[in-house]
Order: structure tokens, then sequence, then C-alpha cells
């Protein structure tokens, strides 16, 4: 499966569009990270834990994108876009979507 | 009196560890880009002609970055006064800089020769409903292009 983010695919020529799709996923930091959290709001610094939830979240939503794709029968999904929103303390969504379409060599 | 003690204390703390971990953050992020300079990351759609032969596959880079106590207590004083919250600007800085140099590390493991169609995302983590700004993550997105092999 081709993920890009761009219109165009180099070398490549979009024979069939098959729509949107999309994929989300909202995690929740377990409490013991939150206090390691509260700790470091004080020092500064990178939040570690927070960086491989949040990727791993994003690992995830676009993999149920890809599997959406899958099922139109893509062979690439183009154009995708990433969205993050914060839902409720503690808590956020992350949200994937592009265009799945057929591709085939130029 | 003893609430006064405990917020000087954290101010000093937030100060000196805050500024030790910024000054660190800077110097290696610094050092990165000087050796990912070669790695062109460009926020263009449409590729140039001599990309047109080549692989492409999205990339991405993502950093959480807190403040410290300090940035939050000077950037509530500014809030008072306004103008330029500097503290947060540094901060946001090093958030973005460090999310592209993760997107290119992950570009550049796989042979990639530019990054193209660069998109940011920014998102506040808030901590507990409380106001003030908590953590901030940054996203940086794109496209990379491999050089096919063979060609």
């Amino acid at each position: 499966m081709l993920i890009s983010n761009m219109e165009i695919v180099p070398s490549k020529r979009v024979v069939q569009h098959l729509g949107l799709v999309q994929g989300s996923t909202v995690r929740a930091k377990h409490a013991g990270r939150d206090i390691m959290a509260s700790f470091k709001n004080v020092f500064g610094g990178e939040l570690k834990g927070y960086t491989d939830l949040l990727s791993e979240s994003r690992d995830e939503a676009v993999a149920r994108m890809t599997e959406q794709a899958t099922a139109l029968g893509a062979n690439a999904v183009i154009n995708v876009r990433f969205s993050t929103s914060s839902i409720a303390a503690g808590a956020s969504e992350i949200f994937v979507y592009g265009t799945a379409v057929i591709v085939e060599d130029r | 009196m003893e609430q006064l003690i405990f917020v000087l204390v954290m101010l000093a703390l937030g100060y000196g560890f805050g500024r030790l971990a910024e000054q660190r953050h800077y110097k290696s992020i610094h050092e990165r880009e000087d050796a990912l300079r070669s790695l062109l990351v460009l926020p263009e759609k449409t590729p140039p002609p001599q990309y047109l032969n080549h692989n492409s596959t999205l990339v991405t880079g993502s950093v959480v970055i807190s403040v410290d106590y300090f940035k939050t207590f000077v950037a509530a004083l500014r809030t008072l006064v306004g103008g330029r919250v500097s503290s947060y600007e540094s901060l946001l800085d090093r958030a973005r800089r460090e999310a592209i140099l993760r997107m290119q590390e992950e570009a550049a493991a796989q042979g990639a020769e530019a990054v193209l169609n660069l998109k940011f995302e920014t998102s506040r983590i808030g901590q507990n409903g409380q106001q003030g700004l908590g953590s901030v993550e940054v996203l940086a997105y794109g496209t990379a292009f491999i050089p096919a092999a063979g060609r």
C-alpha cells in the first residue's frame, strides 16, 4: 500500500478514484504517566511516554485507514492529512484521512 | 509564608532545569540540523522534474515537549501586560525543529533525497482541565522521495 500526502504520485498514474477513507483512534494515558508528566511540567523537557503513545496511536489510525482502502480494492492512499484533538482531559483523538485510489506504473 | 517559599523553590527548579534542558536541546538540534542539511525539506506541492521517477512514501516525525514552572510563571505575568510571550516562542520553536529532524531521520533511514509537501500539526495536551499550556505536541509529515533502484 502506497501512502502519500501529495496529490500526484511520481512515476505512477491514477487509474481510478475510490473516494475518502479514514481511520481514527482515541487514546488515554494511564495515571502513572500523567503523574510523571506533571513532574515534568516543573522541570521542562520532552515527555517521551506521550511521544510514544501518540505515535503508536497514529500508526493505529493509519492501519485502520489502510484496512478500509484495502477493502475498497485500492492500492494507494493519496492526499493524506492528520488531525489531532484533545477531547477530554487525558485523552486525545487522532484522525487520519485520505483518498483511496488505484494506481498503475506509467 | 510557606506557600511563598514553595513557589520560589519551584521557580528556581524550573529556571535551572528548564534552562539546562533548553540549552542542551538547542545544541543537539543545531548538530543534527547540520548533519541532515543535504536532505531537502520543501513545502512544495508539485515535485520538481528530476524527482518524477522516484518512489514516494509518507514520513512523519512527532514530539511532545513540556513547559517548565518558570516558563508558565513568566507567561502568566506576560498575559497581564500583553506582548510577545518569548518563553513559549522558544518552546514551540524547539518542538517544530525537533519534529522536522525526526521526520528527516525517518526519511534518511529509507534513503530519501528530499521530503516534499511538508505539513505541520500542532496540538495542546492540557493538564487536568487547568488553564495554561501544559505540553505541546507537534507533528511534521511529508512525502519522502526515494530514488528508484536500477534507473
